[in-house]
């Protein structure tokens, strides 16, 4: 009885686990999975982007006030930076599924290395909001915040302005760690690529890998405008 | 406590809760009724078709789109009943009349301080008169409370940072309980008192028993001198480079933003904790923001002195005056001293 | 009426995943979904008496109106514990993780759920998560009440809120996989012939079950740390000090605790629909109604929180739209009640320990969702909101809704889980023990509740003591209920009775393999000819005529 437990199946690719039938239903699988838990990550992201929401329209000129000192250069070569490495990353699948293996450990290898300039542009980013004090509350001892390096428009209180900063870092800060976390899991693949794992058969990590990536940039697609972009018209008197 | 002859219910002493009585009624009688009905046919079928044989197979049945409907349209209707039945007793009571006595309620932990209109104070206790409205304005210094008197049905959270309101109107005298019902902390179950319901009579006598303490509106007159309100908002609050306060509460204020809103307890706080959120049509964004500098209670003495500025001819602020409390000035210039 | 055949079942497998491998490494690193499943089973058991526990201290406390037995402070984090524990480490993960691991793969026909290796990390982040919750009650507790409200758990408590929101955070996780894992083996693992219309209602609900885990617990996850990090760095999302909203923390979190209500109850609704079906022998009445309605709750189920905020502040006009949303909620309940119970009607009932919890369940969840109505209507639930009357509601349904179907389905498929029977006996005698001391110990809640008793006091004035007393009372009998089952399912596993392939003579997948099942659950890839609950050729389905016990008269029928 006990080897009629182990059953032949019909397609018989290593990378075939014991429990699907076959490849198809296998990727099927995968591919449905990584939608579903990018949907969790919307939701994720959607209690921040409420309580932003929420604050936002609460306290118009304090958020106009503290979005105008981040770095809109820095923001807007980041968002540049990610949006170019969702080429490269379509790029590295596609590669996957057509064969070119080069390509692929190319545009991979891209990826990773626009995904790190990211973090690093945006490690800069904090550094200057740790020199200007913005950092809120009291999350570095013996450096509370202080929004006095901030030009604060008419009727912003500093007290609002701490709580952009606070929804700034929440909001950044989760992305960040989506966007580490997105780089280990491609350098993973990295590595299994370049021993040439997928081809035209067998990608779906790579495919459910850059759906993630995706993901992460279009977060940041909107992070961007609503952290960044948002007071410049005040400024100018609106 | 109970004296009504229906069981479980407890005393009725307010002018809603007769009517939440009734609805509550006819919830259980609806309750009573499916609950009896579903578990009386189940024990039927569950008799009558008992399994007489182990291996037997009944005949299957197929669905019935026509009973489908019916038991879904059926508790529906039921059930909008219910919900418009109760929409309506909540939305009337959601408004407080106007010509309601206000009394000011802080919750901290773990107490309910209270104060009239006319300036009396009382902790974890609640006076009031037989058949006059009151209003209840809330708010707390800590963490969240709850107002809650079960007799007269009423029940409201008590926010710090944040003005809510209820009212009732009391119908029977006697003492009734006074729970907070949102749990803040250690002590909570002993955040608790009594509402005193008192003849008219006895009342104003309790009153002028308890006379003699500054009411709210003068304390926040002083408050209003002190913060330097009057430099723009005016001696009297006849306005200058800040809107006149006059006649302010329940009028409607048209904002810079092109919307517009009508003042209330919750707009004055704003607007004296963070001003530039909404600043009235032709004024600049220029007032200061007093958060942290006026605690809930002096937020509560500054409102009540602009409710007291009223229009000249219109009558002054609330409130049955006792004789000997300060009256809330309708001319506020001639409130006592100290200026 | 004619006799039931007994289905071709392949003999016994000697080899099952019981006996498959040996050793505690074989248990802790594996990825069958049947041993994750009983994973599950043990460290949830675990958590519900270390629950039971509280309740225990907290009717004690209770007894008497002075406070006398515990310190508030100590008696704050009792009920806070209680509830933590029972909520996010036993009700949330009860079915779907022990019965809905165990049973999905095998009522569709696959061989394990589609991410073997996720579901094992699930039970060990569910793991973590609890120890992490442990470590806070022991180093000195948590008193914020398991809903954490801002600002008191931000800025006033003296406890360990955040090491005890951190438990909750990670366990979220457990169940989002869970949730996740559950989705795609439904959509892409059902074997041949298995078509949407033919699952178990069971799968329904445990579908809709996943989708409710997989868009609310994000949410709380997100709100959870917020909160963490704003009591750590003393920054205000929350805290009004800062210029916050508390009442944004409430919506944030009953956007997924009042659906998370729908997670414990709806696995419970599934498993009644297997119990009512199989146990009179009879095709579930209205089955499309039936599995629609279940995903009908889980959508209407996410627009309807803010019927927890009717008092605290929120505008009249969002209070009658959520109160309008309750009402509406409460209908899909309403059609699963009428159907179970028209699926009764001319069936083979028989009383086996889990059709008297199936039965059980019906009366209090009608009870429970009734009492709901009671809270979705605005006037009323002005003056009970708070109250023991909420307390009461809630337990109807979650220990009368969840914890019974629990039970109910624990015991139906025991012979499949654990290869033995259970005592009947003893299961029909603990059943009737623990509908009595349930409904004895939260009937009185209603009428306290009314009353006027606030909950989550610790002291209270006198005239309510009759009610706790009673209360008490019931919970012992319904703890001593519950020790019945604990002690002789246990006991079955060595010296009870071994168990047929199919001892109920059912017709579903789970009962056509071995019991204990092989690891691949089938020796062959099953192909499925049949409809759910087919206990008789479809050409002998009769329509509808007159259902007596209803008065209700029928002329014809459409569906099928």
């Amino acid at each position: 009885m006990a080897d009629s437990v182990a059953i032949k199946h019909e397609a018989s690719h290593p990378a075939l686990q014991h429990h699907f039938e076959n490849l198809e239903q296998q990727r099927e699988a995968a591919s449905l999975g990584m939608w579903v838990f990018l949907v969790t990550e919307i939701m994720f992201f959607g209690g921040m982007f409420f309580a932003y929401t929420l604050y936002r329209t609460k306290y118009p000129a304090a958020f106009a006030s503290a979005s105008n000192h981040l770095s809109l250069p820095l923001g807007a070569i980041n968002t540049a930076v990610l949006i170019f490495s969702s080429f490269t990353m379509a790029m590295a699948v596609y590669s996957a599924q057509t064969g070119k293996r080069r390509n692929q450990v190319v545009c991979l290898a891209l990826t990773i290395l626009l995904g790190v300039t990211f973090l690093g542009i945006k490690a800069v980013e904090y550094h200057d909001k740790y020199v200007d004090h913005l950092i809120p509350g009291r999350l570095i001892p013996g450096r509370p915040f202080s929004a006095s390096d901030v030009h604060l428009l008419p009727g912003a209180a500093p007290q609002n302005v701490e709580m952009f900063y606070w929804i700034y870092f929440a909001m950044t800060g989760m992305h960040a760690v989506h966007m580490i976390i997105g780089v280990g899991l491609l350098s993973v693949i990295l590595f299994f690529a370049a021993r040439g794992k997928y081809g035209p058969e067998y990608h779906n990590p790579v495919e459910i890998s850059g759906l993630y990536w995706h993901f992460v940039d279009i977060i940041w697609i909107f992070l961007f405008p609503l952290l960044y972009l948002l007071g410049r018209h005040l400024e100018h008197g609106g | 406590m109970q004296t009504s002859w229906i069981p479980f219910i407890p005393e009725s002493a307010s002018t809603v809760s007769s009517k939440v009585d009734a609805l509550y009624f006819y919830l259980s009688g609806v309750t009573l009724f499916f609950t009896l009905l579903i578990s009386g046919t189940i024990i039927f079928f569950v008799i009558k078709y008992r399994r007489r044989s182990p291996f037997e197979i009944p005949q299957p049945i197929a669905g019935s789109h026509k009973l489908e409907t019916m038991w879904s349209v059926i508790p529906f209707i039921i059930a909008m009943s219910m919900f418009a039945w109760g929409a309506q007793i909540y939305f009337e009571n959601s408004r407080p009349p106007k010509n309601a006595n206000e009394i000011y309620v802080v919750g901290k932990q773990w107490m309910w301080k209270i104060q009239h209109s006319t300036g009396q104070r009382e902790i974890n206790e609640l006076h009031v008169p037989v058949g006059r409205k009151i209003k209840l304005i809330m708010t707390a210094e800590d963490t969240i409370h709850d107002f809650f008197i079960p007799a007269f049905r009423i029940k409201a959270d008590v926010l710090p940072g944040k003005y809510t309101t209820q009212w009732f109107e009391a119908t029977k005298a006697g003492t009734y309980h006074l729970f907070c019902a949102e749990y803040c902390g250690m002590n909570h179950s002993g955040m608790i008192g009594s509402v005193i319901v008192m003849q008219p009579s006895e009342f104003d006598n309790w009153l002028s028993g308890n006379a003699g303490q500054q009411s709210p509106a003068v304390a926040g007159q002083q408050l209003y001198q002190s913060l330097g309100c009057i430099t723009c908002h005016g001696a009297n609050g006849e306005g200058g480079r800040g809107p006149g306060l006059v006649g302010l509460f329940g009028r409607k204020v048209d904002l810079t933003n092109g919307q517009s809103l009508t003042a209330d307890e919750s707009y004055v706080r704003e607007s004296i904790e963070n001003p530039q959120a909404k600043i009235v049509m032709g004024f600049g964004p220029i007032m200061p923001t007093f958060q942290g500098q006026v605690t809930p209670e002096q937020l509560i003495q500054l409102m009540s002195f602009i409710k007291s500025l009223q229009v000249t001819g219109a009558p002054a602020a609330t409130a049955p005056s006792p004789k000997s409390a300060p009256t809330p000035a309708s001319a506020p210039t001639a409130a006592p001293n100290r200026q | 009426m004619k006799a039931i055949e007994t289905f071709q079942l392949p003999s016994a497998a000697k080899v099952n995943y019981i006996n498959a491998e040996y050793g505690l490494k074989s248990w802790l690193l594996t990825k069958d979904h049947k041993r994750i499943a009983l994973l599950y089973l043990g460290s949830i058991s675990f958590f519900f008496f270390l629950g039971g526990l509280y309740a225990m201290f907290i009717r004690l406390e209770l007894l008497t109106p002075q406070g006398d037995l515990l310190s508030s402070a100590t008696y704050n984090k009792v009920f806070t514990q209680h509830g933590i524990i029972m909520v996010f480490f036993f009700l949330i993960p009860s079915i779907p993780a022990t019965l809905g691991n165990f049973l999905v793969p095998m009522m569709i026909g696959a061989k394990d759920l589609a991410f073997p290796r996720i579901n094992l990390l699930s039970w060990y982040i569910y793991l973590l998560g609890g120890f992490i919750t442990i470590y806070a009650l022991l180093a000195g507790g948590v008193d914020t009440g398991w809903t954490f409200y801002a600002p008191y758990s931000t800025t006033f408590s003296n406890s360990y809120v955040i090491a005890a929101g951190l438990g909750i955070f990670v366990s979220g996780f457990s169940s989002i996989l869970t949730g996740l894992n559950f989705i795609v083996t439904i959509h892409t693992m059902r074997a041949p012939g298995m078509t949407w219309f033919r699952l178990p209602l069971f799968i329904w609900a445990h579908y809709a079950t996943s989708l409710v885990m997989v868009l609310g617990t994000p949410v709380i996850a997100i709100t959870i740390l917020l909160l963490a990090f704003e009591r750590l760095a003393h920054v205000g999302i929350f805290d009004p000090a800062a210029g916050g909203d508390p009442v944004l923390f409430q919506h944030l979190f009953w956007f997924y605790s009042h659906p998370a209500v729908y997670i414990m109850v709806l696995p419970s609704m599934g498993v009644v629909s297997e119990l009512i079906a199989n146990f009179s022998r009879k095709n579930v009445f209205g089955y499309k109604f039936v599995a629609f309605s279940s995903l009908a709750i889980a959508v209407f189920g996410f627009l309807v929180w803010g019927h927890h905020l009717f008092v605290a502040s929120q505008s009249v006009y969002a209070g009658m739209i959520f109160s309008f949303l309750s009402f509406a909620v409460a209908i899909p309940s309403a059609i699963k009640v009428f159907n179970w119970t028209a699926t009764l009607y001319k069936g083979s009932i028989s009383y086996d320990t889990p059709m008297l919890y199936a039965l059980g369940f019906i009366g209090l969840f009608t009870i429970g969702g009734m009492t709901g109505l009671f809270l979705a209507s605005l006037a009323v639930d002005v003056h009970v909101s708070d109250t023991y009357f909420i307390v009461a509601h809630f337990h109807y349904i979650m220990v009368g809704g969840a914890l019974f179907g629990y039970l109910g389905g624990l015991h139906y498929w025991w012979p499949k889980i654990s290869g033995r029977m259970y005592p009947e006996g003893w299961g029909r005698f603990s059943a009737l023990v623990i509908f009595v001391g349930f409904n004895l110990t939260f009937m009185p809640q209603f009428i306290a509740g009314y009353l006027g008793m606030p909950r989550r006091y610790h002291a209270y004035p006198p005239e309510f003591q009759v009610f706790n007393v009673l209360s008490s009372a019931g919970a012992s009998i319904l703890g001593f209920g519950l020790l019945i089952p604990a002690i002789y399912l246990v006991w079955s596993m060595r010296y009870g009775k071994h168990a047929e392939a199919n001892p109920w003579h059912l017709p579903g997948l789970e009962w056509r393999t071995a019991s204990p099942p092989p690891t691949e659950n089938f020796l062959v890839t099953p192909v499925v000819t049949w409809e759910a609950y087919e206990f008789a050729p479809p050409e002998e389905m009769q329509v509808v005529g007159k259902l007596k016990g209803e008065g209700l008269e029928v002329a014809d029928v459409s569906e099928k």
